[in-house]
């Protein structure tokens, strides 16, 4: 009898123990779950924080450059045309083609203020071609910091054991922020 | 990343709790030869009582010891767009959460260092020198370098390793003065009574008073160039562009003239050793490795990941660098086209940044002098001191 309650009682202790354990790493993987994914977040909204940069330098851009080369109608509207696709989109795919069409335009709107000496040597223009430069830069940068980390937060939630928890409580897979070809990848190049 | 800090911590924190572990065996094994029985446990608190004093001074006034004289004028976005712009970039690399000081230094010589014991403290100090001499990309490379050592957290530990290598020496200056004081004296009682577990004690506490601080100093330096590799690999990570720290190591060896602030203890601070940056020979006691051997290393990478540095790494030393674990996080990277901005800075003027932070007003006096009016100056005009033409005083 004595025995018996022994064994029950070990069999209950030695259940409690392998759910405590159990509960134990749930909540630590949950966590570093959320932490991971937070970080990412934060990680997101510092390429947003520098888009937005280049949106509001992008006008001032246009003013000056069309003081000294009207006759680039053209290549201003696809500046602004391509400006304002990428403020108005809205899933992630979508944002990263209208940046790559803005990107593309810069460069030409660059090699337009090639062909004006006068343009080159304006102050005004010279800071914000520092600005815009640096700020694709920095696009580029915290993309690469996005991209790095979303990788290794994809794996994570795609592997054993973690995929379950990943499973559980919704932890969706995240979209890379992709540029297409190799050479848009880089900054408007602008040589002066 | 964030699994190679975790990597870095851990490193970090073993090598930490060694030196501690040296430091209680010398105070017990000491305290316990010089004062047989219960001497262990003074032996201990004398211990603590210099790691105390030690903690001390790194809590205190470690930073202005380290920069001394040299401090610099710290930069906003305005004084100078593109290295403001640099840091913000590396910044975004590296995932580093505040944005890290920049401390501009008035000296010819190029030279770049990091410093900050907290994410808020964190500062990027470099030469008006290095602006002077480097491209964008090698700038970029430089504060890559230094973003690196912030982000691995090497200041801190370098400087709680600093506050155990003091300790360490302190306390075995106290063991062995005193074991050579009151050693005599006692010898003649206690010669018949001594035993094993005394001579063992004896040989302990020896070994520990003379080779336990120059261990300490070994495995320091050791520490020191091995986070010097580790921030070049973070660099090359960050700017996916190795050639440019590579470029930018070249251009600052071939300086020879030290910046003027640097003398022995804060040299493993810098990017390069300004004591010896172009010595190919290495020995234990470097704080940096050979100059050359970082170059070579960086330009033998195949792509820019942390696993290609770790690749060039071993085949020109042997050994690896990075843990397993950090280099299966790190995803394969290719390297970037170099930018073609630009050569390098017109002459960004530290003492001028200096002078308007500290609300000087600027007159320019036709004769060329430039003159900085204080900002207590309450008259309305000024003289030049070397032509002695009379300028009417700005108001701010």
């Amino acid at each position: 009898m004595a025995l018996g309650i022994g064994i029950g009682m070990f069999v209950l202790l030695a259940l409690i123990a392998t759910a405590v354990v159990i509960i134990g790493w749930l909540i630590a993987v949950y966590n570093g779950l959320v932490q991971l994914r937070n970080q990412l977040d934060n990680a997101w909204a510092q390429i947003d924080v520098q888009l937005k940069r280049r949106y509001d330098l992008i006008p001032n851009l246009v003013e000056t450059v069309k003081g000294y080369a009207k006759h680039e109608r053209e290549t201003f509207e696809r500046v602004t045309q391509a400006r304002n696709m990428a403020v108005s989109a809205k899933s992630v795919g979508e944002r990263a083609e209208a940046e790559n069409m803005l990107s593309g335009a810069l460069k030409s709107l660059f090699a337009v203020a090639e062909a004006y000496p006068e343009l080159k040597a304006n102050q005004n223009f010279l800071g914000l071609q520092e600005e815009l430069t640096s700020t694709e830069n920095k696009i580029s940068f915290a993309r690469q910091f996005y991209n790095d980390n979303a990788m290794g937060y994809n794996t994570r939630i795609q592997t054993f054991p973690t995929m379950f928890i990943a499973g559980m409580f919704q932890f969706t897979k995240r979209d890379f922020f992709e540029v297409k070809a190799a050479a848009e990848r880089e900054a408007p190049k602008v040589s002066f | 990343m964030w699994e190679q800090i975790r990597a870095n911590r851990r490193r970090s924190a073993m090598l930490i709790s060694l030196m501690g572990v040296v430091l209680v065996l010398l105070g017990y094994c000491g305290g316990e030869m010089i004062l047989s029985g219960g001497g262990g446990l003074i032996g201990l608190i004398v211990a603590a009582v210099v790691l105390l004093v030690q903690l001390g001074f790194y809590f205190g006034g470690a930073q202005s010891l380290v920069l001394g004289e040299a401090a610099g004028a710290e930069l906003k976005h305005d004084d100078c767009p593109r290295l403001f712009n640099i840091v913000e970039e590396m910044k975004l690399a590296s995932g580093l959460a505040v944005m890290p000081k920049i401390l501009l230094i008035q000296d010819p010589a190029p030279n770049a260092f990091a410093f900050g014991r907290t994410p808020e403290t964190a500062t990027i100090a470099v030469t008006s020198g290095l602006l002077q001499r480097l491209n964008r990309d090698e700038l970029q490379g430089v504060i890559a370098h230094e973003t690196g050592h912030l982000i691995n957290q090497d200041v801190q530990f370098m400087m709680l390793a600093v506050v155990m290598l003091g300790s360490i020496a302190v306390l075995a200056q106290i063991v062995w003065r005193t074991m050579r004081l009151g050693g005599r004296a006692r010898s003649r009682d206690e010669s018949r009574g001594g035993g094993q577990a005394q001579l063992i004690l004896l040989v302990v506490a020896l070994l520990l008073a003379i080779l336990g601080p120059l261990m300490a100093r070994i495995l320091y330096f050791a520490c020191s160039r091995k986070r010097e590799f580790l921030a070049d690999a973070c660099a090359a990570q960050f700017t996916r562009y190795p050639e440019g720290l590579a470029s930018a190591l070249e251009k600052i060896a071939q300086t020879a003239e030290p910046p003027a602030f640097v003398n022995k203890a804060n040299t493993p601070m810098f990017i390069v050793n300004p004591l010896a940056a172009m010595e190919e020979s290495s020995s234990v006691f470097d704080s940096h490795p050979p100059t050359g051997e970082r170059i070579r290393i960086l330009r033998s990478m195949a792509g820019a990941s942390l696993g290609d540095y770790e690749a060039a790494y071993r085949k020109a030393r042997g050994g690896g660098l990075i843990g397993a674990q950090s280099l299966q996080a790190a995803p394969a990277q290719a390297v970037r086209d170099a930018s073609d901005e630009g050569p390098v800075l017109s002459r960004v003027d530290a003492r001028a940044t200096i002078r308007r932070n500290a609300g000087y007003a600027h007159v320019q006096c036709t004769c060329g002098l430039e003159i900085g009016v204080p900002p207590g100056y309450d008259r309305k005009e000024i003289r030049c001191v070397r032509c002695g033409s009379v300028w009417p005083v700005p108001t701010a």
